[in-house]
């Protein structure tokens, strides 16, 4: 169990490398994904069919052959995702801005995946408007986006809080996926270094892993039913 | 669609021209797009030359059919551990949504007729029983996969269990979806209206009786499109197989990159094999929603519902989430 004192500040690195790649992926994914939902719903044709090709194709492809492509194919075609050294921000996240690569390429991709199920569940929330809303407004003479603006968007909000949180909470742990794919120090990486290359016992090393995945994970897990109950009892 | 279509009225022919200008612009981006972003970049590298994608597309290639039996290998056993996978979340899952709703029953009962201490060892044993298995359903819910399996490939051989790595990971794979499977169907027989349940107390059915041959069946029905997503989720998941090389599709790929050294077409092919599989399973799922909604008594039950967030958002990774 000393593993546990003893390499504490490797645990807790892990659980902030992890954090720090979250709120990265969540961010751009809340952006992409919302470019995505505004997409899927616009009166223009095609970029409805662009909008809904792209959340066919993420949403039926693993997280995995997202992670390879980003991991394989970026290089294959010459990128090392530089655009990803956001001056101000990599000095704040200080993994954006190293030489390797791999935690670029590991936020390609879950930013990418998870955009696809953002956008399904904003595009849920406009769905659980009533219409008879959406239809006021038209008679109203409101334009599409001042209908989305002042009456379907602040409903839907509603609505979409809960999926929304539940992606999120799924993206955190689909970020362990990032260890295994060359990015050095996250919770997932620690656990494999800890019991393989430097031979401390299994289950105090599985023990820490685990807390720090339940310390995301659980309390925004309770957040988000508690939020539910409310808006059950509300209806 | 249905909400889309009441967003904007039915265009008049201004906004007809309108819509029409917009979506050859659109179109004429989009396709520049296209070629400056992904066309003009793969070319210049000679990503589309036919040494890379011969051996996958061209049946005259020397290398086709081999690389083909390997895909087929790959194939196989994705589907053999996902169908394990499968079959055994679906059997413990039911098992332990029967064990938590049995344990909340024992909860409320008061064991009278007993000998005075045993009515509050019994409450305090079933309240303990309820609350591990609780704890344990919410720590495999907040555990990643990837992390499940991982913990069982290197946990087992510790303890001296060694298997193949197609049964690391089937239970790595089972641990988790049986906890989500047990709570899809534990909140499907908790949203059922309660008149069921006592209907069944009054013609004189055992608790258990009533949660296998009442509850549990309408679950089973209301909660199918929520379980078919799931299944989706075990088919997709399959795939972090690669992580204790077990040889299924990705593996295989790797391999096959390792000798052609062409990532991005192996991968293209085993993205767009993964997508046909899940696309229809995922409109089995929104063909059954649509049969159970219409028909059947118990749309009326599904109607008033709190509707199932997987199934609503019909977003795949909604449930896993919680």
């Amino acid at each position: 169990v000393s593993v546990l004192i003893d390499k504490f500040d490797v645990f807790a690195g892990g659980f902030w490398l992890t954090l720090q790649a979250c709120v990265l992926a969540a961010i751009g994914a809340l952006v992409l994904g919302a470019v995505v939902a505004v997409l899927r719903i616009s009166p223009v044709p095609p970029l409805r069919a662009v909008g809904t090709a792209y959340v066919t194709v993420f949403r039926n492809m693993p997280l995995t052959v997202v992670m390879f492509f980003a991991a394989f194919g970026l290089p294959a075609i010459g990128s090392n995702a530089d655009f990803l050294r956001i001056p101000l921000l990599d000095s704040l996240f200080t993994r954006l801005g190293t030489d390797l690569p791999y935690f670029r390429f590991a936020l390609i991709a879950l930013v990418l995946y998870t955009a696809a199920f953002v956008c399904e569940a904003l595009r849920s929330g406009v769905n659980a408007v009533p219409a008879g809303q959406a239809e006021a407004a038209r008679s109203l003479g409101l334009t599409f986006g001042q209908n989305l603006r002042y009456v379907v968007l602040p409903q839907s909000w509603k609505a979409s809080v809960v999926p929304l949180g539940s992606v999120i909470i799924a993206m955190i742990k689909n970020s362990a996926l990032m260890g295994f794919f060359g990015v050095v120090g996250d919770l997932s990486q620690t656990a494999d270094q800890l019991t393989s290359a430097e031979g401390y016992a299994f289950i105090p090393v599985a023990i820490g892993i685990s807390i720090g995945y339940l310390i995301m994970t659980v309390p925004l897990g309770a957040f988000l039913d508690r939020i539910e109950r409310r808006q059950a009892m509300a209806r | 669609m249905s909400q889309q279509a009441v967003l904007y009225d039915v265009p008049g022919p201004r906004q007809r021209r309108l819509t029409l200008i917009f979506s050859l612009v659109a179109v004429v981006l989009l396709l520049a797009g296209a070629y400056f972003l992904i066309y003009r970049p793969l070319h210049a590298k000679g990503q589309l030359s036919m040494d890379l994608w011969g051996p996958l597309i061209d049946p005259g290639n020397e290398n086709f059919s081999s690389v083909w039996d390997r895909i087929a290998v790959g194939v196989r056993h994705t589907l053999i551990a996902a169908a394990l996978a499968i079959v055994s979340s679906l059997a413990i899952g039911t098992l332990l949504a029967v064990l938590r709703l049995q344990l909340k029953e024992l909860g409320r009962r008061r064991f009278l007729g007993f000998a005075a201490p045993v009515p509050i060892l019994l409450r305090v044993l079933s309240a303990v029983l309820s609350a591990i298995t609780r704890v344990c359903v919410e720590v495999f819910r907040g555990l990643p996969v990837v992390i499940t399996i991982f913990f069982v490939a290197r946990g087992f051989p510790e303890f001296g269990i060694t298997l193949n790595t197609l049964w690391y990971l089937v239970i790595g794979l089972t641990v988790y979806n049986a906890v989500v499977i047990a709570e899809i169907l534990r909140s499907g027989m908790e949203g059922l209206p309660a008149g069921q349940r006592e209907a069944a107390a009054t013609i004189g059915m055992s608790p258990l009786q009533t949660t296998r041959m009442i509850l549990l069946p309408q679950a089973f029905r209301i909660m199918l499109p929520a379980l078919i997503s799931q299944l989706v989720v075990v088919l997709k998941d399959t795939s972090l197989g690669f992580i204790i090389s077990y040889e299924e599709l990705l593996n295989i790929g790797k391999q096959i990159i390792g000798v052609l050294g062409n990532p991005i077409q192996v991968y293209v092919v085993i993205a767009v094999l993964f997508i046909t599989v899940n696309y229809s399973l995922s409109k089995l799922a929104q063909y059954l929603q649509r049969r159970l909604a219409r028909g059947r008594k118990t749309a009326t039950i599904a109607a008033r519902l709190p509707p199932p967030p997987a199934a609503t958002a019909a977003a795949d990774e909604v449930r896993v989430g919680r």
